[in-house]
């Protein structure tokens, strides 16, 4: 029979024996502060392009010196240049220096832009790109384009209030604005400022975290107990297959619910992710994410008589679940072969729902469907689970 | 006519092609020692894992304490403890923790399981480290450790799967002495060991298991008059007349038909008639 206390003690007994182990304790505290140092700190976010190597070769006079005065002065923030700026000749010199990766982009001035300006013409300036590296460049093309756009915009500007003038149309700085750029965008979000790509990966790194330490750590439980013998201590006391399952599962969920936390907690004081939903909900999001993954950590773990060979299958799910799973990147990226196994993986549904309350604030509502099938996902394997691990270990 | 306690009828363990345990039946006696012997892959372990519940059998039957090992197993389990070829102890938990443990996983109340291990860790000289964690306990302290354990509840049946395998000669001195007392008190004991010396002087009766087969089951003053080229054979004598002196450890996994040398009544001629 399955009764809770039993339930209790082996759960109890299982946490009693990771906290006294030492080395598995620091390993579980480190892992996910490493984990998110790394995405944090290595990961470009919006304001991560700073002192980029670029090179100018400016060939022309006044407007050319200006410019390259704005290039070199841009800051990301107080008191840090986005570009280190380094100066050439021509457009040549700046490809080589490319090849040579000693700068990883570069802008080109000719000798025209002045008298172009001056003559009402339109003047072009070439931005080389650096296509080894398809990330930095485009992040540092995308602002490159800004600011000279801006600039362009900023010496027109005079231009159009003496031709507004001679229309006679009044020349305030709103109708200069309006001839310069017709159309204005805004942008408004469900909540305000910016998400920056450590607010994106941020839910989905707590998630990884969380149930892949559950993953192995039940199959490496149920494993490392077969190969000591205690596991026969286990079996040989008059208590349900069902208990000793659910005692070394409830013991990894509380150790992945605590992980959880202190992913949650880190990336709030050191990373500024902002939970903008409810914290209960985000719990919630994580134990069911658990339940989900408890029947295949058992399905693992039944058919591998020893650790090693646990944890080499488990990895051999974990790996392929962790790249389809949109961890990193958005899944509506992926080709649509991947998009479609990415839908058998209850990860990818515990993320989008961690995503929806940790971002967008969504209520229950929001993820009710998420939240079921990481239910459905758990009831299913557990079912299939229980009879095997039952049958593996008693033949 | 003693009452019997444990009841095999035509055990079998196959695991895919290869046969563990082929058919074995013998019955074991309330308050005997009864000694399981035999070669490396043998089945001994197999058949004490069967009868402790570890192991569902492919073909036959067999009651412990009077409960059917498939049918009734947590009846079996209340009235058996395990000593088995592994410690069975969680290292980063000290000894009490351990014992209040398993203690809790019987459905023991605190009290009892503090009272049992009262009753019982002075008798191996462990009362001193009860608050130890096993992680510091040599081998022997904690096959002592591991023997109270196995103790709590007290069981009708003891099993003892090789309880003194690499064990100082002091502990092993301690232990056989302490299955005897055990023994007097009542307790059947089913002991698994490689030691003839050990077999010869606990030993009610002895099964002599080789390829799966029970090949010799008597007491142990029986089974060496069956010795005949020798004056005064020892446990060992019997063991090798029955099982040969060839080494089995790759033909028995390899070849469960392997030819049977050596047996009583049908052996290797000349050396048992």
């Amino acid at each position: 029979m399955t009764t809770p206390f039993d339930i209790f003690y082996i759960a109890k007994k299982d946490l009693l024996e990771f906290v006294r182990d030492r080395t598995r304790l620091i390993t579980f505290i480190i892992m996910p502060i490493f984990m998110l140092i790394m995405v944090g700190f290595i990961f470009p976010s919006q304001t991560s392009i700073k002192n980029i190597n670029i090179g100018i070769a400016n060939q022309d006079g006044n407007t050319g010196t200006k410019l390259t005065s704005v290039i070199a002065n841009l800051e990301v923030t107080s008191g840090t240049k986005a570009f280190n700026i380094k100066y050439y000749n021509s457009v040549n010199d700046i490809k080589n220096a490319i090849r040579s990766q000693q700068v990883n982009g570069g802008v080109y001035i000719p000798s025209n832009l002045d008298k172009e300006l001056a003559s009402g013409q339109q003047a072009t300036i070439t931005i080389v790109q650096d296509q080894s590296n398809p990330q930095v460049s485009a992040l540092t093309t995308a602002t490159l384009q800004k600011v000279i756009d801006e600039f362009g915009q900023s010496t027109s500007a005079p231009k159009i209030g003496v031709m507004l003038t001679k229309t006679k149309a009044a020349a305030s700085q709103e109708a200069i604005t309006a001839v310069l750029t017709p159309i204005d965008t805004t942008l408004t979000g469900l909540f305000p400022g910016n998400t920056n790509y450590f607010e994106f990966v941020a839910p989905g790194i707590m998630c990884m975290v969380v149930l892949t330490a559950v993953l192995t750590g039940l199959g490496a439980s149920v494993s490392r107990e077969r190969e000591s013998g205690t596991l026969d201590g286990i079996l040989i006391a008059p208590v349900s297959r069902l208990s000793i399952i659910l005692g070394k599962a409830g013991a990894q969920s509380i150790r992945g619910l605590c992980q959880g936390i202190i992913v949650l907690l880190l990336s709030i004081i050191f990373f500024g992710v902002k939970l903008n939903g409810n914290f209960l909900l985000v719990l919630l999001i994580l134990l069911l994410g658990i339940f989900s993954f408890v029947g295949m950590g058992i399905l693992v773990s039944a058919s591998a008589a020893e650790q090693e060979t646990a944890t080499q299958l488990l990895f051999m799910f974990q790996f392929p679940m962790l790249f389809l799973s949109g961890v990193f990147f958005p899944i509506q990226q992926m080709p649509q072969i991947m998009q479609y196994i990415s839908k058998v993986i209850p990860l990818t549904y515990a993320i989008s729902a961690m995503r929806k309350v940790m971002i967008l604030g969504g209520s229950l509502s929001a993820v009710r469907n998420d939240l079921i099938i990481l239910i459905a996902f758990g009831a299913v394997t557990l079912l299939i689970a229980v009879p095997v691990f039952k049958k593996m270990i008693t033949h | 006519m003693p009452e019997t306690i444990i009841e095999v009828k035509n055990l079998t363990k196959k695991f895919k092609d290869f046969v563990a345990v082929d058919n074995i039946t013998f019955d074991v006696a309330k308050g005997e020692i009864f000694g399981f012997l035999g070669p490396n892959g043998a089945g001994k372990s197999t058949t004490i894992r069967m009868l402790t519940t570890l192991l569902t059998p492919s073909k036959g039957s067999a009651k412990v304490s009077g409960f059917d090992i498939v049918k009734d197993q947590n009846e079996v389990r209340k009235h058996i403890g395990l000593v088995a070829e592994k410690i069975i102890l969680y290292n980063h938990l000290t000894a009490m923790e351990n014992l209040e443990f398993f203690g809790k996983l019987n459905h023991m109340k605190k009290d009892l399981i503090r009272q049992r291990a009262d009753k019982w860790l002075p008798r191996l000289g462990m009362k001193s480290w009860t608050n130890t964690s096993v992680s510091a306990f040599s081998t022997g302290m904690k096959q002592r450790i591991n023997i109270v354990r196995a103790l709590l509840t007290e069981p009708d049946i003891l099993f003892l799967d090789e309880p003194t395998l690499g064990l100082d000669p002091q502990t092993t001195f301690m232990i056989r002495t302490f299955i005897e007392e055990l023994n007097k008190q009542g307790m059947t004991i089913i002991l698994t060991t490689h030691d003839m010396i050990e077999a010869d002087a606990l030993c009610t009766r002895v099964a002599i298991i080789d390829h799966g087969d029970v090949a010799a089951l008597d007491t142990t003053e029986n089974l060496k008059k069956r010795v005949k080229d020798k004056s005064n054979p020892t446990m060992e004598d019997v063991f090798l007349a029955v099982t040969g002196t060839e080494v089995r450890d790759a033909a028995s996994k390899a070849n469960v038909s392997t030819p049977r040398h050596g047996r009583f009544g049908g052996g290797t001629p000349g050396r048992i008639r």
